[in-house]
């Protein structure tokens, strides 16, 4: 039990965070209900998807920054395509958009892996390539969605069993992020591919030498992220029911929602479960924020102060709890 | 021995060049340069003239030093992405204050908000050893939001740009631009910084190898806090020079040159893991990215096909640039 509190001792404290600031919301706001927390889900969506897609390539020792871009590029060309088209048509363009993004991941890991460029630069080089393909794809905001995908996030998913006032806490919207996520992330986790990612992020000359297929698995990585990224695109045309070719915030939000989680920048640590609920935390502080009536630009200032301060808390506890003189 | 020294072994020429170009690494930068300003004479026969000299490095000077702040963090291992904040928010603010102050108070309020910035940078990667990454990324956040709050105080005296850095931003003496006036000091400094003083090799020290850095008796925190604050500074001043080159404050003025820096100072040759790269090559990697705009604004593309060329550049130049400076 110490144990397990140990290791997720930081995604406890996380959780904890949430809970607390949940209690604050119904304080602040007593009527904030099963409704309200719906719409955060929503909202929340592509932010997960991002943070996720962002998570599998940080353990794998890289960062990626073409997260938002490959978002807006997904998601412009799932609007683009839906436009006017039949909504079984739609059966065929999820799957299709969510291919792209797993073979445009694998173009990323490709070329840091061929070009031996820095993952940064490449990411960066890709962030451009991407923006300007959704630019070519749609050079305004629009297309269109199918109705059933935009209606598969509104609502709640009816469980037979369940009362409904306890049912009405379990939105569409979240148990498609959990079962996408579970899907992907649990076998990934207890496979050898899953192994050989944390193992490269950790140390890339030991795994090397332990016989990990390096390239392959960062590739495999980054593949995986682009899968992320995709349907992190794929839930903005669902939310919004539109294609926007400009990128969202997402990608500062991934990187400090991975950081928040207990995700090791330098690889190799952390879960996938951590990331999600930081990402919930720094959504209901916006939340919070927006329901005390603040201006939205402090609500700006507050967020990122609160995530440099949460950082550099993170930080200052590694430090203190390594042991003396050993230095990183 | 002697005889191999009285007799070299035959190396064929392109080897040789190889060699010339990894042992001189600007002089394939140098090479690339004149062959885009040649595709550009040709597209265009007559462009390149006086006139359009001075305006690429109107253009490149701004790019050049922002790049040099990320030169100089990246020799560390860092990276600096707040400077394209800090530049808009001095911009911003000398506009905004030269209306009812002193030029001297409205410039020193103007470099308040660097002078800060750099320091929170500087005590979060330095003492608390937050990845820099993340922390300019959320200074850089806490300033955008401070401007736009900041905005909305200024909003009835309105913006007006100083005359002087009107003429130090655009104006021409004898056909030179006048921000070389700026510039070519400023770059002397950081060259004979990087090359010649204590703090200069204190850099690569610390991005070389930063156990063995400390073990020598550096003092890591004093060193990284000095260079956040420098690398802001610099920052700061760009604005300056930029708000007279652009003449419109707006709340994102320089934050399209943010990540074209990061790329002019891979392309010249610094190593993003740090203790490897000068300013010499930067400048010229600055250049290089201002005559390909220009080149690819002449081609009269889409801005999306625009775009992808430009990143699909910046990783063919990095990765070129790599194999040939790596194969020793």
């Amino acid at each position: 039990m110490t144990r397990f509190l140990r290791n997720q001792g930081w995604v406890a404290g996380l959780f904890a965070l949430f809970v607390l600031l949940f209690v604050l919301t119904k304080l602040i706001q007593p009527g904030y209900g099963s409704g309200d927390f719906g719409s955060l889900v929503r909202a929340v969506l592509p932010y997960a998807f991002a943070v996720a897609a962002q998570t599998v390539v940080v353990i794998a020792g890289g960062i990626d920054l073409s997260v938002a871009a490959m978002m807006a590029l997904t998601s412009v060309t799932a609007a683009s395509m839906m436009n006017g088209a039949s909504e079984e048509y739609a059966l065929f363009v999820v799957p299709f958009v969510l291919a792209m993004g797993l073979v445009l991941g694998a173009l990323n890991g490709i070329l840091i892996v061929v070009t031996r460029v820095p993952d940064i630069v490449v990411t960066l080089a890709t962030l451009f390539v991407l923006q300007g393909a959704a630019l070519l794809v749609l050079g305004a905001p629009g297309g269109a969605a199918a109705d059933w995908l935009k209606a598969s996030i509104v609502g709640t998913l009816p469980i037979p069993g369940l009362p409904d006032n306890i049912d009405a806490w379990v939105p569409k919207a979240l148990v498609l992020l959990v079962v996408c996520l579970c899907i992907i992330w649990i076998p990934l986790r207890r496979s050898k591919l899953g192994l050989s990612i944390y193992a490269i992020g950790s140390s890339e000359l030991a795994a090397f030498r332990s016989g990990v297929p390096v390239a392959r698995t960062r590739i495999i990585a980054y593949a995986l992220s682009g899968l992320f990224a995709a349907m992190g695109g794929l839930a903005l045309t669902m939310s919004t029911g539109i294609g926007a070719p400009i990128p969202g915030p997402y990608l500062l939000a991934s990187v400090a929602a991975v950081v928040l989680g207990g995700v090791a920048l330098g690889g190799g640590k952390g879960g996938l479960l951590g990331p999600i609920v930081a990402v919930f935390v720094l959504r209901l502080v916006r939340t919070d924020l927006t329901l005390l009536a603040i201006d939205p630009n402090v609500t700006a200032i507050i967020e990122g102060a609160i995530m440099v301060a949460v950082v550099m808390f993170g930080a200052f506890i590694t430090i203190r709890g390594r042991p003396a003189g050993a230095m990183p | 021995m002697t005889s191999s020294a009285t007799m070299p072994q035959p190396v064929s020429f392109g080897r040789r060049v190889k060699r010339f170009m990894a042992d001189r690494p600007l002089v394939p930068l140098i090479i690339l340069l004149v062959i885009l300003v040649v595709i550009l004479q040709i597209l265009r026969p007559g462009i390149v003239n006086e006139r359009w000299l001075a305006n690429t490095v109107k253009f490149a000077i701004p790019l050049a030093i922002l790049a040099g702040c990320q030169t100089m963090t990246m020799l560390t291992g860092g990276i600096d992405l707040s400077v394209g904040t800090v530049a808009t928010m001095s911009a911003f603010i000398m506009a905004t204050q030269i209306v009812n102050q002193d030029p001297a108070v409205a410039f020193l309020l103007a470099m308040m908000p660097a002078v800060l910035i750099g320091l929170i940078n500087g005590i979060g990667v330095g003492v608390f050893r937050v990845h820099p990454l993340i922390m300019t990324l959320g200074t850089s956040l806490i300033g955008t939001g401070c401007l736009q709050v900041y905005q909305r105080t200024v909003i009835a005296s309105g913006a007006k740009i100083p005359d002087f850095l009107n003429w130090l931003g655009t104006g021409l003496t004898y056909g030179f631009p006048n921000a070389l006036l700026l510039f070519v000091p400023l770059a002397v400094l950081i060259v004979f910084t990087l090359r010649r003083t204590g703090f200069g090799r204190l850099l690569y020290a610390v991005g070389d190898n930063e156990r063995a850095a400390r073990l020598s008796g550096v003092r890591y925190w004093q060193v990284i806090t000095a260079l956040y604050v420098i690398s802001s500074l610099l920052a700061g001043i760009t604005g300056l020079l930029y708000i007279g080159l652009i003449k419109a404050p707006s709340l994102s003025l320089a934050e399209p040159l943010v990540l074209p820096s990061v790329a002019a100072a891979v392309i010249g040759g610094t190593s993003i893991f740090g203790g490897r790269g000068g300013y010499t090559g930067t400048i010229i990697g600055a250049l290089i990215l201002t005559v390909l705009t220009t080149l690819l604004t002449i081609l009269q593309m889409p801005e999306g096909a625009r775009r992808i060329l430009f990143g699909l550049i910046v990783l063919f130049v990095t990765a070129a640039y790599l194999r040939i400076v790596e194969e020793r």
